[in-house]
């Protein structure tokens, strides 16, 4: 196709002067529709998603009711359901994971974009794009080998031993359960929280950073009162892409959490997460109350997800707002 | 140009061999099990009789029900048998029944990590019930130490480990404790997944095994052929004649010799806590899944075909993967049935 020198490619409102076929002959109506079709399909996919969730989990739902989600028992023999300990055991995972992961990720970005010379950055910024590769069973068999067996013989009667006197640090050391759950999790999460937000980092523009230091701020300073709040909505989003990862993940979860549908104060008790229960009983689910029970949990999944997904939102928009405040005052 | 032709000839020649081969195509899923030794069937009776493919998906239990029922496959494999229910749900929808074949036997035996303890342990079933109900909590129990005269059995909690996927095993397990504990059988009963009282949960054989082996003072149960052919040193447990029986090739046929006398024509049975010295009482057929009427001819004569092989001459590669044979009596018996299917 040959450009014109007459026309200005518009990617705004189409101006009224051209003919629908002209504007078709030169590409441009032709690349909308074709790249409208691709972003709705995206919408669909999630409509049809709902939709089969709440369509196969109907029979589960009117059994229920709300009281799907406030029952623990799980008995696949007497056909009694509730989602409760699954529903806690997803957030507490993801929550330990995230305390743990936060802090280590932002302050890794910050080294990589701010204080580490250029190639080490680069360096080691490849290594952790690695691990972001890396399959979520051999976090899991890293876990089950490696992490379980310390946590049982080291941290958790560590733990016992300084904070037993907190609810979450007693009980039997297992070695596996909540914590050690949110710990591979948080190993798992880690590459993202700081590939993102060191591209956040290095994007904010070197005026930021001079106009501080000239006015006579110290590089941390100029690093933890300027640059960082400025990128502030982008770590936000990258932790947000971490708690994602984090309730969804199915495998490594599974192999270290127990897979006991407990609810506990302890951080130490075995416990069970919605992924991880849809993984293992789905194929041997017999009868239809007990599929369409696991579908339901997929569906709580789904709206956890949304609704944590939602709150996200809610936060990097109040937090952009405190922070363009701050900037005018 | 003549050579041309014939080329074309051959290449007609070979597509016609291989659009024979994919006029038998028969599929079927689901039990992972007896998979090892389904798919060497499949394999060396393609070769005897190169017009038959059987393809095989080892799905689960659950999952081979499920679709032999909605009859997306044309035969199914479990280790469990099928219920009433499921057995009124397939016929309500196929307007003929379906029938059991045994093919191998397989067991499931406890394995445990006890420091200290290094010869093997027995363990009665009121100590398996007690233990997997959570009432028999430390290792020093008498209920274990009672069949365990000169071990020095700690007093440490006992964890107890579980399957947490949806399997065969799992059903072969509780269907023992339901019939050796009538606590048990009230709650929480047999299935593929259930309530557990007590216990952490283990993906898969390699998930039980795993965790067992990283957590002291733990008792768990697998396969006999994992167990096998990992090398995990596994308990012998007292049969309803009161022997302590570990379970190998002998003990599990015997026990299905045992049951062999009142088979059912239907094959529906349970040998678990079957009777008879020597006996290793979780043990348990495993099934193939056939439906009593075949549309298609062809298919249905292959499919008598070859569970008449595999009962028979495809017995002598049971013992190499770790499977015990089926008794004579229930071959015979078998070889009777495969005329039941239409």
């Amino acid at each position: 196709m040959a450009a014109t020198t007459t026309t200005v490619p518009n990617a705004g409102p189409v101006s009224g002067s051209r003919s629908f076929l002209r504007k078709l002959r030169e590409g441009d109506e032709i690349a909308r529709i074709i790249t409208f079709l691709f972003a709705s399909t995206v919408v669909l996919v999630t409509i049809l998603l709902v939709f089969e969730l709440w369509h196969g989990s109907s029979l589960a739902r009117h059994k229920f009711g709300f009281g799907f989600f406030v029952t623990s028992v799980w008995d696949p023999i007497a056909g009694d359901f509730g989602a409760l300990p699954f529903i806690y055991g997803t957030l507490v995972t993801a929550l330990v994971s995230l305390a743990i992961a936060v802090p280590l990720g932002i302050g890794a970005a910050i080294f990589l974009a701010e204080l580490a010379p250029q190639k080490i950055s680069d360096t080691l910024q490849f290594f952790i794009d690695l691990l972001a590769a890396v399959p979520s069973v051999i976090y899991g068999l890293l876990g089950v080998f490696i992490i379980v067996p310390i946590m049982r013989e080291y941290i958790q009667p560590f733990l016992k031993s300084t904070l037993g006197f907190l609810p979450l640090f007693t009980g039997p050391a297992y070695g596996i359960g909540f914590f050690t759950a949110g710990i591979v999790l948080a190993i798992m999460v880690i590459p993202y929280i700081v590939s993102v937000s060191r591209e956040v980092l290095l994007s904010v523009p070197r005026d930021q950073r001079e106009a501080a230091l000239a006015l006579g701020s110290t590089r941390w300073e100029s690093t933890w009162k300027v640059v960082v709040p400025f990128a502030r909505t982008g770590i936000m989003g990258s932790i947000f892409l971490a708690l994602a990862r984090a309730l969804g993940e199915t495998m490594a979860v599974t192999m270290v959490i127990g897979n006991t549908p407990t609810i506990s104060a302890s951080l130490f008790s075995p416990g069970y997460s919605i992924a991880a229960v849809i993984a293992n009983e789905f194929s041997e689910a017999t009868g239809d109350l007990y599929v369409q029970s696991l579908i339901e949990l997929g569906l709580v999944l789904f709206i956890l997800t949304f609704v944590l997904n939602g709150l996200a939102r809610l936060l990097i928009i109040l937090t952009a707002q405190r922070g363009s405040e701050m900037g005018r005052t | 140009m003549k050579r041309f032709a014939g080329l074309l000839l051959v290449v007609l020649a070979l597509a016609g061999m291989v659009w024979a081969q994919g006029a038998l195509l028969i599929n079927g899923a689901g039990a992972t099990f007896p998979y090892p030794i389904y798919s060497k069937w499949f394999d060396e009776y393609h070769k005897k009789f190169t017009n038959v493919q059987i393809n095989y998906q080892s799905v689960g239990s659950g999952a081979g029900i499920k679709q032999v029922t909605e009859g997306t496959v044309d035969f199914g494999a479990s280790d469990a048998i099928m219920n009433d229910d499921q057995l009124k749900a397939y016929a309500d929808k196929h307007g003929s029944g379906i029938l059991h074949f045994p093919m191998v036997l397989g067991a499931v035996v406890p394995i445990y990590n006890v420091p200290g303890v290094n010869s093997a342990l027995n363990f009665t079933p009121e100590a398996l019930a007690g233990i997997f109900l959570g009432r028999v909590t430390k290792w020093n129990d008498p209920a274990i130490a009672s069949a365990n005269k000169g071990v020095n059995l700690p007093a440490n909690d006992i964890v107890v480990v579980h399957r947490s996927d949806g399997s065969g095993t799992t059903y072969i397990w509780t269907d023992y404790l339901s019939k050796v504990s009538s606590d048990w059988n009230t709650k929480p009963g047999k299935g593929a997944s259930i309530s557990w009282p007590v216990g952490l949960g283990g993906k898969g054989n390699e998930g039980v095994s795993g965790l067992i082996r990283n957590t002291p003072n733990s008792i768990g149960y697998v396969e006999l052929i994992y167990a096998v052919q990992t090398k995990i040193e596994y308990a012998s447990v007292k049969n309803s004649s009161g022997d302590f029986v570990k379970a190998d090739f002998g003990s599990v046929s015997a026990a299905a010799a045992g049951a062999a006398k009142d088979m059912p024509d239907d094959f529906r049975v349970s040998i678990t806590n079957a009777p008879g010295k020597g006996a290793y009482p979780i043990s348990s057929f495993t099934w193939l899944l056939i439906p009593a009427k075949f549309s298609d001819a062809g298919k249905r004569d292959a499919m008598k075909g070859f569970i008449k092989w595999g009962i028979t001459d495809g017995q002598s590669y049971a013992e190499n993967l770790s499977y015990a044979k089926l008794p004579k009596e229930v071959v015979a018996k078998e070889l009777k049935a495969i005329d039941k299917i239409q």
